[in-house]
């Protein structure tokens, strides 16, 4: 079967695993796990420039936005008016309009805002900036953000960084059959299997970033990811068997002697 | 020049001081900031990476400068 293409905003991805740029050793390790996972689209994060440090390494010097598109999020953000000066910042320093808005409520297990959230991919989406959602997996909700203009949604499997995997399977198959925007499970993936089931409930991607920089083998586990979202996608799309509780032989009695 | 001659500003939360009629690009120069790579916000208004040579600075002025780092 011929999938259909990956889109997002009316562009084209090849990948669909959108890997998180945080938590590496090195830069070099973090360009290295991104190249391997074979992701296009990379998340980062808008903060100062040490200026008493001039000679410090940039993420831009070992990942070229020219070759990999950047996606700026909105981390550390409690509310529409920081997202919004965090990403308008994002957007000056290079021109950038597709966004992942991430607006948190509790410091704790990091859940989203969704009240700011819906308030700031509105105001977002006024601006021109096309705004890939970190939500909830709350089915209403995610319309609401769908209503507003966002370009995908993305509600998390578990708390970020948690590595729980999916809680909540059937609230995703229920977003996945109320839209047709791109949807994303970003945050809670912890091993390999977690990314291949959010493909198999017909997710349209993944976004991982814990799970494959703090692995023991980042690199490894960036191929790891890949595979499993590529078999995943593949394993929704073939059709899967209806589950039986009896069991069913796979070898014929005729001609049994 | 006479310190008292000197301008307070605050650059990223850090106090600094500059001479008058110092313009944002002077500054962006001498902090070896690349300018395709980083934003700057004045007094919390983003300022168009072009136009920093026209930008004046002034005592008590609030400069940040932004640049992408690793997040998820």
């Amino acid at each position: 079967m011929i999938d259909k293409k990956f889109k997002i905003a009316n562009k084209i991805f090849k990948s669909r695993l959108i890997v998180g740029t945080g938590k590496y050793k090195s830069f070099s390790e973090c360009a290295k796990a991104i190249k391997t996972s074979g992701a296009d689209i990379v998340t980062v994060a808008v903060r100062r420039v040490n200026i008493s440090n001039k000679n410090k390494a940039r993420l831009m010097d070992y990942i070229d936005p020219k070759k990999i598109t950047y996606l700026p999020n909105t981390a550390g953000c409690f509310t529409a008016e920081d997202a919004i000066r965090t990403l308008r910042l994002a957007r000056e320093i290079g021109g950038w309009k597709l966004v992942k808005l991430e607006v948190l409520g509790d410091k704790k297990n990091l859940f989203p805002e969704m009240i700011e959230t819906l308030r700031s991919t509105e105001l977002l989406t006024k601006e021109g900036f096309k705004v890939m959602v970190y939500c909830n997996d709350d089915p209403l909700m995610a319309k609401r953000l769908e209503n507003a203009g966002a370009v995908a949604i993305m509600p998390l499997a578990a708390p970020i960084g948690s590595g729980l995997g999916i809680q909540n399977k059937v609230n995703i198959k229920i977003i996945r059959k109320q839209t047709k925007l791109p949807l994303i499970i970003d945050a809670g993936i912890g091993q390999a299997s977690d990314a291949s089931i959010a493909m198999e409930l017909g997710c349209d991607g993944v976004l991982i970033n814990t799970a494959i920089a703090k692995a023991k083998n980042p690199i490894q586990m960036a191929e790891a990811m890949k595979l499993a979202v590529i078999s995943g996608r593949k394993s929704y799309l073939s059709g899967r068997i209806n589950p039986n509780l009896f069991g069913s032989a796979s070898t014929t009695n005729k001609g049994i002697i | 020049m006479n310190i008292k001659n000197k301008i307070k500003i605050i650059v990223n939360g850090k106090q600094m001081q500059i001479t008058p009629k110092f313009s944002l690009k002077s500054l962006i120069i001498k902090l070896k900031m690349p300018l395709n790579k980083i934003a700057i916000e004045l007094n919390k208004e983003i300022i168009d990476k072009r136009k920093i040579s026209k930008t004046q600075l002034k005592k008590g002025d609030k400069i940040e400068i932004v640049h992408f780092i690793g997040g998820g």
